[in-house]
């Protein structure tokens, strides 16, 4: 994973739920050409037409609060969000996203630094953000070396993966 | 170190551990429910064959219990070849009810645990003195690989509840008060003990309810301390043998509040979002199209025996739908034993099949756009009970049953 992330930033409010990431009513869906379809379609359901891959999300306290379901993850993964910038995250949402590699990065004060349309840029391992449209700088949450690793391997899933392909290969 | 630290640190096979600190621990009880076929996909992208201990897997069919789409009963199939190949005997198949009732009725929940399942409202099993919460898919199908998952020791908020409840003010709006009071994100990443006097008056129903509506404050976990009240719920049902953990005196919350709730009202969260709660009075007269009674938030015999006490003789408001929806098959089978079912038929109330069914828009009981309803679950988000523009007020059981009566939101206190 690159550990810097560049692109146009998509504000939104507070507590916005993973419905409104996800709306429940697509959950049966599980292919992710077509969960990719919904994303943020809760508040916005234009998102998808406008939003390009590499593009971070901004958000105000507890994104991806409300219910378990991976789609909120998978969907802004699907877009190719290239991180989530928010005061503060749900934290199962917060898991699924580390476990399939998308980086959520936790900055207080982010919804006043940066504006719609904005472009930043971020360091996703020592959680520098720089408004580069108006210059500013500011500082998240360092990303811990434990959830680091995993978001250095894409997710836990090929982290995983690789640990049961070496067991396989060690009784084969 | 606080009880739940102890559970913590004994899985992960240390000696101590604080809060922030990463730990890997051995997992009791890995639960699945059938909106997470992703589980299973993710534990074969994983390269997983084998899981972990099957005996220790549990697969929950209560979201699309029994399945209104071919995708629905698809996702159902899979699952139950899933559990076939893997040896997975617990499947609690379309006819057992919501996850979190069923680990209840069956004594699935103890103390000392560490319970995950694919449910944000995992926290309710804290009432038991367990150490459980949500995860997602993948997080799951690493449990079934491995037995372990990774947990960030959370800091821990104590809220002691003093004074005596009123009559007519149950658990629902203690919970719904302190959300109101404290907001949907005070204690994202904490767990949240609840502790004081009145706990010694509240059953393991309003137990359960209470733990089960932290989520609702963005709390990782719940915990109330076992006393007499659990130990005589457990007696019968389990039979392992349980550890209590209790907390060290020195102990240091992160948070350490105290709610009076001798002049507490009913109360009610109005759309939007939960932690938009006011006292139901001031909402006393809203016009509704339905009341909704069910959920693991509040489908238990107790929730039951409340509503069919308050309509017994009577009828539900002709321009207002009841819909009853009992949470487990122990609850309905429970309900009409005592005559409740029968009562609230009577009443006109629509009984629908056990499980989660409208509490999140998936089917038995939708709102059209633009109408309301009070209900005794636990979100009111746009869109979570049908239309995006369906309202959502949540309530008491009492107050849902009070206001089917009058087809308006109204004050339960009044039918008591
Ligand atoms: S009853 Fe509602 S809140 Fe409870 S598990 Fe089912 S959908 Fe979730």
């Amino acid at each position: 994973m690159n550990n810097i992330a560049q692109g146009r930033a998509f504000v939104f409010g507070k507590n916005i739920d993973t419905d409104q990431i996800y709306p429940g009513c697509f959950v049966e869906l599980t292919d992710v050409e077509d969960v990719r379809k919904h994303a943020m379609a809760g508040v916005d359901e234009d998102f998808v037409k406008k939003f390009k891959v590499g593009d971070i999300i901004v958000a105000g306290t507890n994104f991806g609060c409300g219910s378990s379901r991976e789609h909120a993850a998978i969907t802004l993964k699907g877009v190719g969000v290239g991180a989530v910038i928010a005061e503060s995250f749900g934290r199962i949402f917060f898991r699924n996203a580390i476990n399939l590699g998308v980086p959520v990065i936790t900055c207080k004060g982010i919804t006043a630094f940066v504006k719609a349309g904005d472009r930043v840029l971020v360091n996703i391992e020592t959680g520098e953000i720089k408004n580069e449209t108006t210059g500013n700088t500011a500082h998240a949450v360092p990303m811990s070396p434990y959830i680091m690793n995993i978001l250095q391997s894409g997710g836990i899933k090929p982290m995983i993966k690789a640990q049961q392909e070496a067991k396989i290969n060690a009784v084969l | 170190m606080h009880a739940i630290e102890k559970i913590l640190a004994a899985k992960a096979g240390v000696d101590s551990v604080k809060s922030g600190e990463i730990v890997n621990c051995d997992i009791d009880v890995a639960g699945i429910n059938d909106l997470y076929l992703q589980t299973v996909r993710s534990f074969y992208e994983m390269k997983g064959t084998k899981v972990f201990n099957p005996d220790k897997i549990i697969m929950f069919f209560d979201h699309y219990a029994p399945c209104a789409t071919v995708m629905q009963a698809d996702n159902h199939k899979h699952f139950r070849q899933f559990c076939a190949e893997q040896g997975i005997k617990k499947l609690m198949d379309i006819n057992a009810g919501v996850c979190h009732q069923v680990m209840a009725d069956i004594g699935w929940s103890y103390p000392g645990e560490i319970i995950i399942i694919t449910d944000s409202h995992t926290t309710t099993h804290g009432a038991f003195g367990a150490f459980s919460t949500g995860v997602g898919a993948t997080d799951l199908a690493t449990i079934m690989i491995t037995g372990k998952l990774w947990f960030m020791v959370p800091e821990i908020i104590r809220i002691n509840l003093t004074g005596k409840l009123p009559q007519g003010v149950y658990a629902k709006d203690v919970i719904l008060k302190i959300i109101g009071d404290l907001g949907a994100d005070y204690a994202v990443y904490k767990a949240v003990e609840f502790a004081g006097p009145v706990l010694k008056e509240l059953s393991i129903s309003e137990r359960m309810c209470i733990c089960n509506m932290t989520t609702e404050m963005g709390a990782k976990a719940c915990y109330i301390q076992p006393d007499e009240i659990t130990k005589e719920f457990l007696k019968e049902k389990v039979t392992a043998k349980y550890k209590i953990y209790e907390t060290d005196a020195d102990f240091k919350y992160a948070e350490d509040l105290t709610y009076d709730v001798s002049n507490f009202e009913p109360q009610v969260a109005v759309p939007f979002s939960v932690d938009n709660v006011f006292d139901l009075s001031k909402y006393a007269g809203t016009k509704l199209n339905q009341a909704y009674l069910g959920s693991c938030t509040g489908g238990r015999t107790e929730d039951i025996a409340i509503a069919a006490n308050i309509l017994k003789g009577k009828q539900v408001h002709k321009d207002i739908r009841m819909i009853l929806v009992p949470a487990s098959r122990g609850v309905l089978a429970e309900c009409i034993a005592k005559g409740y079912i029968q009562t609230l038929l009577e009443a006109g109330v629509t009984l629908t099949a056990t499980g989660c069914a409208a509490c999140l828009g998936i089917h038995q009981g939708l709102l059209a756009e633009g109408e309301s309803c009070i209900s005794s679950t636990n979100r009111n988000f746009p869109g979570r009970m049908g239309h995006k523009k369906g309202q959502i007020y949540l309530a008491s059981p009492a107050s849902v049953a009070a206001s089917a009566l009058h087809g308006v939101i109204s004050d339960p206190r009044t039918e008591l």
